[in-house]
């Protein structure tokens, strides 16, 4: 009766664990075939020289380079307009008590989170790059380009902070305050410190998911085939790159629109695995004594 | 405050100081917690604060180094005096009552992603400390005074949560050690820690009440009873009694601190 049973519980215990072992292969697949179709098409692609040089006319066997550096001078851009506020979003609705303001607020950023990539280019493009009416007129630029990422940026940034300097249990703060240390020091050196892993990982989530769009830059960095030159002048990007090349009738920019996707990726990759790296060197085994 | 400072410059208070409480009541919005509440402290001493769960004894010691009013909603009336200076004068500010009046908590709560040197230092270094070797003696001087040190002298640099419950509790004590306060308030300092680790404590409060007034909310009886100089029993937002220790404990002059040591609630 007995062994009865244990046979039947060990048959249910493998039956399920099998079935979990099969949907996460089955959640593997979509991953590793992109992976995959990538690496195939632009393996090849990606040279010393592709990555080194910029922009040359088809058939004189150009590079990504410009397009890299637009990428990364876009994100740094980006970065430096939405870290700040999205930093002061965060502590101010994870510490504030539910007032009406922070409510809103939140509502705001959740909305603001909603809105179609393509339609913050088209609103950038109105208020920054536009020459005439109600806007800054600077024309295609990279600020205009950086702005729109940063817009999109923002939101995800925001609220995933906010839960960040949430997570640091209340019992924290108080130690601080309980050494004589007025609250707002607390909650920038201690708080904010204790919660700089959760608030590094936001921000790689937030640069990982801008550093893929093409649409909101279409209106406002419009692309460029020259190196990033000044930050009022249009630049090019890779998924921009990736977006004209594909849609060319040149092999030559098809393979290179393949080897841009598959340095993309990489970049991404790179940087959530430089991330990950420095935090673990930094927060878990040895922790700074400064 | 400032007249106090000078005062302990000159020398003849320099650690421990009685804190008397006079009328004090404390409450959350609509809720009272403490009821006209009056007691002396005694400086240089231990005092356990004994009482079932919800009858205001962390609430009392959060009022005199007022992180009690830190929390929404929460209120104070009456008196507490340090040394004979009112903790709730208009020219008294908190953040600076706090450097002197030094808290540890239930849970260890060490600063996430601080080292244990960083710890200690914390209270020091973001109040402006910058020589290092200034800070290097103080953090010794702390550990060694929570009877920590030598456990941690080789791995200052090891976060503060790589610690053993027990050690991260002697590590908080370090922490508000370091900062030089006169009282220390320990909100049931144990009540998170295996007998062992509370053993040790127990040992470090009673070389600790030599120099610093420690008060120590408790609701284990035989704790209060093997290092407290002074109980108090708080039932309700009330003190029942208060005496020395030995004397509360063999000859309670209330029928309710009878029941409670005799184990009949709580």
């Amino acid at each position: 009766m007995n062994s009865r049973r244990t046979i039947y519980r060990r048959f249910k215990s493998r039956t399920i664990l099998g079935l979990m072992a099969f949907t996460f292969l089955l959640a593997l697949v979509p991953l590793v075939s992109l992976l995959w179709t990538l690496a195939a098409n632009g393996a090849a692609t990606v040279t010393p020289h592709f990555l080194t040089a910029s922009w040359a006319p088809v058939g004189e066997n150009g590079g990504i380079a410009h397009a890299i550096a637009g990428s990364l001078s876009l994100l740094a851009l980006a970065s430096v307009v939405a870290v700040p506020l999205g930093l002061a979003n965060g502590i101010y609705l994870a510490r504030r008590a539910p007032t009406r303001l922070a409510h809103l607020t939140r509502l705001l950023l959740d909305v603001t989170s909603g809105i179609p990539a393509i339609i913050v280019g088209v609103f950038i493009y109105t208020v920054v790059v536009r020459r005439e009416g109600f806007s800054l007129g600077i024309g295609f630029s990279m600020v205009a380009g950086g702005l729109a990422l940063a817009m999109i940026m923002l939101p995800i940034f925001a609220r995933t902070s906010e839960e960040a300097i949430r997570a640091i249990p209340r019992a924290v703060e108080e130690a601080g305050l309980a050494l004589g240390l007025p609250r707002r020091r607390v909650i920038l050196r201690i708080i904010l410190r204790a919660a700089v892993p959760s608030i590094f990982t936001g921000l790689f989530l937030s640069l990982a998911r801008v550093a893929g769009e093409a649409a909101p830059l279409l209106f406002t960095a419009f692309g460029s085939n020259d190196w990033p030159a000044s930050p009022l002048k249009p630049v090019s990007s890779l998924p921009q790159l990736l977006f004209d090349y594909a849609r060319q009738p040149f092999d030559e920019l098809v393979r290179q629109a393949w080897g841009a996707a598959l340095v993309l990726v990489a970049i991404i990759l790179l940087i959530r695995t430089a991330t990950f790296v420095y935090l673990r060197w930094r927060y878990s085994k040895g922790a700074s004594i400064a | 405050m400032r007249a106090l400072s000078t005062n302990l410059a000159a020398g003849d208070v320099a650690f421990g100081a009685g804190i008397s409480v006079a009328s004090l009541r404390a409450g959350f919005g609509e809720h009272t917690v403490l009821k006209d509440l009056r007691v002396k402290i005694q400086s240089k001493a231990l005092t356990a604060i004994m009482g079932p769960s919800g009858c205001g004894k962390s609430t009392f010691i959060r009022c005199i180094n007022r992180l009690h009013e830190e929390t929404p909603g929460a209120w104070v009336r009456g008196s507490i005096e340090l040394d004979g200076e009112g903790v709730y004068d208009t020219t008294v500010d908190p953040v600076e009552l706090r450097r002197r009046v030094g808290m540890v908590f239930q849970r260890p709560n060490p600063f996430p992603n601080f080292s244990i040197y960083a710890n200690v230092a914390a209270g020091l270094r973001l109040n402006g400390m910058r020589k290092r070797r200034m800070l290097d003696e103080r953090v010794e001087r702390s550990l060694r005074r929570a009877a920590l040190w030598d456990e941690v002298k080789d791995r200052l640099e090891k976060p503060g949560s790589s610690l053993s419950g027990g050690q991260q509790q002697r590590l908080c004590i370090a922490r508000a050690l370091a900062v030089e306060p006169e009282v220390l308030l320990l909100d049931e300092p144990c009540s998170a820690l295996d007998p062992l680790a509370t053993e040790r404590i127990e040992e470090l409060l009673l070389h600790l009440k030599r120099e610093y007034t420690l008060v120590m909310v408790t609701h284990n009886i035989q704790q209060a009873a093997r290092v407290a100089d002074e109980t108090m029993f708080l039932l309700l937002g009330e003190l029942v009694e208060q005496g020395p220790t030995s004397q509360l404990f063999t000859n309670p002059r209330d029928p309710r601190t009878e029941s409670f040591i005799s184990g009949r609630f709580g």
